[in-house]
């Protein structure tokens, strides 16, 4: 489908690997640093895309097949509603991650940063589905 | 001082940015400079000490939504037609700089009431903001205060927020996602379901 471009692809080789460690950086440092569960998402979206653009579409959905993207999509959300539904079942508020822990700080640093896992699954999903979607509508 | 001359080179970036979007008519090059006002944006956002929002911006509006648009563009034509070598002059040409010239003056006469970037006085200084910058750290232990109003403060908005987005991913899906089938040809039974 591409004519293969050398320096695209060993460049692309050498950088995807640091965006998705950027990601989770930027996914679990979200705590004490500026990000969070959105930015990694996007971020971590973003290297599955430039591996698209430069390997083409058919190569990134072996790596991720799309029927992933959506479990995926959806099991971020059920991790966050999750979280509100435990702390239900432990007695407390929903969303209410103090009971979580041992005390009331390691509830809410355990809370937050499931909570934070989940936006960052879901949005990174979301992010996938549409740029298949829209970049799989020209190729039939 | 610093921060006076990069405002205020960013902002005139901004304003040229626009007008060159306003007078292009090649689609890949709109596309590239709304990357660059995204780009431009997140800059602002960095000076004034917003990273997390810098952040999102750069991730999306300049990311992301280039990369979707310019797939949008494959499928579409790359030009934008010209609107005014077809169709008639239906108004005067003052008519939308008088328009646009009230509109901006509504617009600067409703800053004058703005309290001062970063005042202490202002409103937003003086609501919750306290109550977070106080109690944030003794609730949660998260140092970053905007992660700990989003997930844990304001846990139930990010859940819409993240509905919202599953959402958007699932009516793309519903609406573009796939592949297409082709349509059953059926030329017997089509009577049948008018009637119902």
């Amino acid at each position: 489908m591409m004519r293969p471009n050398l320096i695209l692809h060993v460049v692309a080789k050498f950088i995807i690997p640091l965006i998705i460690l950027f990601a989770l950086y930027v996914q679990f440092h979200g705590d004490f640093g500026p990000g969070g569960g959105f930015q990694a998402g996007v971020i971590f979206s973003a290297a599955f895309i430039l591996y698209a653009l430069v390997f083409g579409l058919d190569t990134a959905e072996k790596i991720i097949p799309p029927h992933w993207l959506r479990i995926l999509a959806a099991l971020g959300v059920v991790i966050y509603a999750g979280v509100g539904m435990e702390s239900l079942l432990l007695g407390g508020n929903y969303l209410d991650y103090t009971l979580l822990g041992s005390n009331q700080i390691a509830g809410q640093h355990l809370g937050i940063l499931l909570v934070e896992l989940g936006v960052g699954i879901t949005v990174a999903a979301a992010m996938l589905i549409l740029f298949f979607a829209f970049a799989g509508r020209g190729r039939d | 001082m610093i921060d006076i001359v990069i405002n205020i080179t960013l902002l005139a970036f901004l304003a040229i940015t626009s007008v060159a979007i306003v007078r292009m008519t090649n689609l890949f090059a709109i596309v590239m400079l709304f990357g660059i006002f995204s780009l431009l944006s997140a800059g602002l956002f960095v000076v004034m000490d917003a990273p997390d929002v810098a952040f999102t911006e750069a991730a999306v509006g300049a990311g992301i939504s280039t990369v979707l648009m310019l797939a949008t563009l494959a499928l579409v034509k790359r030009r934008q037609k010209p609107y005014y070598d077809e169709a008639p002059r239906t108004h005067r040409t003052w008519l939308p700089l008088v328009v646009v010239a009230i509109t901006g003056s509504a617009l600067i006469y409703g800053t004058w009431d703005i309290p001062g970037f970063g005042a202490p006085g202002a409103p937003a200084q003086t609501h919750v903001a306290r109550y977070y910058i106080e109690n944030a750290m003794p609730d949660t232990g998260v140092p970053n205060i905007v992660t700990a109003v989003l997930a844990s403060y304001r846990g139930f908005d990010t859940l819409g927020e993240v509905t919202v987005i599953f959402t958007a991913a699932v009516a793309v899906l519903l609406l573009i996602g796939g592949k297409r089938p082709k349509p059953p040809v059926k030329t017997k039974d089509k009577g049948k379901h008018d009637e119902a």
